[in-house]
């Protein structure tokens, strides 16, 4: 088996991790998350034609009509369009809007039709960045009683990093984010604890029975005997996200999208961001082995 | 002796495979379309003559029902597509007439073996199978209001009896405040009322030649009126769902002040909203007599005749919540009426009232509770303010003739239509405090009928791709890692099936993304026992320390992810918390079916064999 010596690679690992962060970062300042109708209210309408409408000419028609702010994007497939109006909402309004895109002659049909009151939005945002922080905290917790505190401090810089990089990714293109993201993202978090627990488990085990103190050899021993699993498990996870983003249809989209990022985020902090970590906050033998209790103390004159 | 279970052991595995095995199975018969007749509340139940009826008339539309069955007082009628549901119900609606209410289903086609050992398919969420999801917000201010003003009548009875006079009451902000002409008065009055009324807490005031007392509801009495409301709401709208004839709706209280309502198969989201919504209600009351005092009455206009008003008396006898039945019928000229049975304690004040008071005329006020929505510029960001207004206007006024006892009627409805809702509203009680839509979703049945098999096709996909990667890379024991994540796809489903789970579209994502992480302990302990191969481990030495080894991996790495889990069940709502409750299952089940079933394979394979090479 081939042994590769990852800590050496560990400041250039350290440059990008970094860089993605920083980058990631600026994209959630300057564009912000584009936060979906969960999170911020309003009404929207999906339809389908017949055959692909203008875009401009669907949203002259409604604007004729008298709707303001309306804004007309294709989902999916081109025959499938989007309304969004910031206006509040009337009973039947998914039904008036097809009436109104069917007067023009086309064949129009109504797929959904949904509306979020304004506050539902802003309390729905608060409870789920509080939910995030709750699952970092909860995990650090149960991480720091069953390792050591400095493996917690490492767990929860790799998980902010992959969370941080989705996010900044998810802000950079403008991907919608909503509810099923969000369940996504915590998902994110799970999987990725998951794969630094697997790491630290072994260098856990290989600290406990080795007899050198170099602890850059004995994480890449740890990190070469996970290595397989940990590319096994990414590999079948990816296969199963795949077939979900080709096959799962346009509302699973972007939960997809996030699970892939996560996912090769969560593989690569697993090795490099938390293990690497752990060099950082000085993680000794000492910290998992008590030194023995002196047992002659009282016995001394 | 290594790579040996005990018989309990093979036992246990085999008893949890069985039991997966056939509470999975009902979900691979597909849901029947179905059509479901229900008799409308006063009229006869359904019997073997109307569904007959019913099946005639679809056979003349050209429509072949697949069957017909009698479930106690309900037909259900199995069709054999979705196109026809919609041309079907309307067909038999108006075959049978108004005596049955027709709802679309979804029918179960678990074959009669199976259901008889209680095994029944998952319920399918509404983004699988379409209809509307309602969030209602109840508003906590009017309750608090609306019961200030009830408690101020009882006051101002209280102390008309006791012949303490005061000079004006008022209800304002969650304060009802009473004047008096002089101290001694509302000290009096103070100590009366708070012998009578517990829950109030007292604020005395001067004013310019007067004395105030402002009454204040306890934080634990808001906090009870606030349960009560929406309680009642909760049960309100419950009886109005059921008349509208929904079939499996389901009503549900979400924190503290919401409540969730999903009409599955509903689509015509205008009509239900406004029997959810309408917050109509009566009041009884006397018309003022010539020497009532101003302050004592209040002046309405008729609802069918603005241009006409009379004067009547601000205390209410009885209000719409006495109302124990409520029905509609025609009046002599042809005129559409509202027949009324009042319950015991509305009957016998309505009798002491209208006893002391025959010749003087009755009014009926009729009350309805509506929000203009209205958005404006707040510190430069657009926000939606409700203004709460009330809608108040007689829909009768007639001489009482003799003490009216439990039952009586009322005329003087616009249309049959209106009757109709009236007495809808009245049978279903009123609600508690208004309420309004915070958010409202419909989902057209194509979408649903699209997610579903899109969400299968991802399944099959994902499971195939899995099944040849761990074949390539771990050869017999890719065999039995795939014969173990089948087994785990069946206990997830049979799990969720037995748990009354509903399936959502992300609870099939969640679905997926198990079946790609559930072979990760498996792949732990692969790995690890190749490791100990390499390192010249005796065979069975190895496979039994792989097992050995991999074992506090698998539970540390699952219990965070299954703490994460939990965390998104309590933040989520709706689609998500399907979501989570699907990642939970399926951590549970995999680490049984990885750590047990495979094992169970492997020691039956290999136990007690002498080992030359493993596949793996």
């Amino acid at each position: 088996m081939r042994q590769f010596d990852f800590m050496s690679k560990r400041r250039a690992a350290f440059i990008v991790s970094i860089v993605l962060t920083i980058v990631a970062i600026g994209a959630l300042v300057i564009h912000g998350l584009n936060l979906g109708l969960d999170f911020t209210g309003g009404t929207l309408v999906e339809v389908k034609y017949q055959a692909a409408p203008a875009l401009d000419s669907v949203r002259q028609t409604l604007e004729a009509a008298g709707y303001k702010d309306v804004s007309v994007q294709t989902f999916g497939a081109s025959n499938e369009i989007l309304v969004r109006l910031q206006q509040s909402f009337e009973a039947g309004i998914g039904n008036d809007i097809v009436a109104h895109l069917q007067a023009t002659g086309d064949s129009v049909n109504l797929i959904r039709a949904e509306f979020v009151g304004a506050q539902v939005g802003d309390q729905l945002r608060d409870q789920s960045g509080l939910g995030m922080l709750l699952a970092l905290a909860v995990v650090m917790v149960y991480v720091a009683f069953r390792f050591q505190y400095k493996f917690a401090l490492g767990a929860l810089i790799s998980l902010g990093h992959d969370v941080i990089i989705l996010l900044g990714i998810f802000a950079l293109f403008g991907l919608d984010f909503d509810l099923t993201v969000l369940a996504a993202v915590l998902a994110v978090i799970g999987y990725s604890l998951n794969d630094t627990i697997i790491v630290y488990d072994r260098i856990r085990e290989n600290i406990r029975k080795s007899r050198t103190d170099h602890m850059p050899s004995i994480f890449n021993d740890a990190i070469n005997a996970t290595l397989s699993r940990t590319l096994s498990t990414s590999g079948t996870t990816l296969l199963v996200l795949l077939a979900l983003y080709f096959l799962g249809g346009d509302m699973i989209h972007n939960f997809a999208i996030a699970l892939i990022i996560g996912v090769v985020a969560g593989t690569f902090s697993s090795i490099y961001v938390a293990a690497a970590l752990l060099l950082v906050v000085g993680l000794k033998r000492v910290d998992l082995i008590p030194p023995p209790k002196e047992q002659f103390e009282d016995g001394a004159p | 002796m290594l790579n040996r279970y005990p018989l309990w052991k093979y036992l246990v595995i085999c008893l949890v495979l069985a039991v997966g095995v056939i509470y999975a199975l009902p979900n691979l018969y597909p849901e029947d379309p179905a059509v479901q007749i229900s008799a409308a509340s006063g009229a006869e139940a359904i019997d073997q003559q109307d569904l007959d009826r019913a099946t005639s008339a679809l056979e003349n539309a050209g429509i072949t029902p697949k069957s017909g069955e009698l479930n106690g007082s309900t037909g259900l009628i199995r069709l054999t597509s979705n196109d026809q549901q919609l041309r079907a119900k309307e067909l038999i609606s108006e075959t049978l007439g108004d005596d049955a209410i027709v709802a679309l289903n979804l029918a179960d086609a678990t074959p009669s073996w199976l259901a008889s050992l209680g095994a029944s398919p998952m319920k399918l969420g509404l983004d699988l199978r379409g209809g509307v999801h309602f969030q209602l917000e109840v508003d906590m201010d009017a309750a608090v209001k609306q019961r200030l003003e009830v408690n101020a009548s009882a006051i101002k009875e209280t102390l008309r009896e006791e012949r303490i006079r005061y000079r004006g009451s008022e209800v304002d902000d969650g304060t009802l405040s009473l004047t008096f002409s002089d101290e001694e008065d509302r000290s009096k009055a103070r100590s009366l009322i708070s012998r009578d009324f517990q829950n109030f807490e007292y604020d005395e005031r001067d004013v310019e030649r007067g004395a105030v007392l402002d009454l204040t509801l306890t934080a634990a009495a808001v906090k009870e009126i606030q349960d009560y409301a929406v309680n009642q709401n909760l049960t309100t709208i419950r009886n109005r769902v059921n008349e509208l004839g929904v079939s499996e709706p389901l009503v549900q209280r979400q924190g503290p002040n919401r409540i969730v309502v999903e009409l599955p198969g509903v689509q015509d989201t205008a009509a239900a909203k406004r029997v959810l919504g309408a917050t109509a209600n009566l009041e009884f009351r006397l018309e003022a007599a010539s020497d009532t005092p101003a302050s004592e009455m209040e002046s309405f206009a008729f609802r069918n005749q603005p241009s006409r008003t009379a004067n009547i008396m601000k205390d209410v006898i009885i209000s719409g919540d006495s109302v124990s039945s409520a029905s509609t019928s025609f009046d002599e000229s042809g005129r559409p009426q509202v027949n009324i049975n009042l319950d015991g304690t509305g009957g016998s004040i309505m009798n002491r009232v209208t006893r002391a008071a025959i010749g003087r005329n009755m009014a009926v006020l009729f009350i309805e509770h509506k929000t203009r929505t209205r958005t404006v510029m707040e510190d430069g960001e657009k926000v939606e303010k409700r203004i709460p207004y009330t809608e108040k206007g007689l829909i009768s006024l007639a001489t009482i003739q003799s003490a009216l006892g439990n039952s009586f009627r009322i005329t003087g409805l616009d249309s049959p239509t209106e009757a109709k809702e009236l007495s809808l509203l009245l049978r279903s009680g009123s609600l508690a405090a208004p309420i309004y839509f915070v958010q409202e979703r419909t989902i057209g049945p194509s979408l649903g009928a699209e997610n579903i098999s899109r969400g299968i096709l991802s399944v099959e996909l994902g499971l195939l791709l899995v099944v040849l990667f761990m074949l390539a890379r771990y050869k017999a024991f890719g065999v039995v890692a795939n014969v173990a994540l089948t087994a785990n796809l069946a206990i997830l489903i049979a799990a969720m099936s037995m748990l009354g789970a509903t399936l959502t579209l992300p609870g099939i994502a969640g679905i997926v993304l198990t079946l790609g992480m559930a072979v990760d302990a498996n792949v732990l302990i692969f790995e690890r026992i190749r490791e100990e191969m390499r390192s010249k481990m005796p065979l069975h030495q190895a496979v039994h320390t792989g097992f050995e080894r991999a074992f506090t991996s698998i539970v540390d790495a699952n219990i965070t992810t299954l703490l994460v889990a939990v965390i998104l069940f309590s933040i989520g709502s709706g689609p998500v918390k399907g979501f989570a409750v699907t990642l939970s299952i399926g951590i549970l089940t995999s680490m049984f079916t990885a750590i047990m079933v495979s094992r169970g394979i492997i020691n039956l394979a290999i136990g007690g064999k002498t080992l030359k090479k493993l596949w793996i």
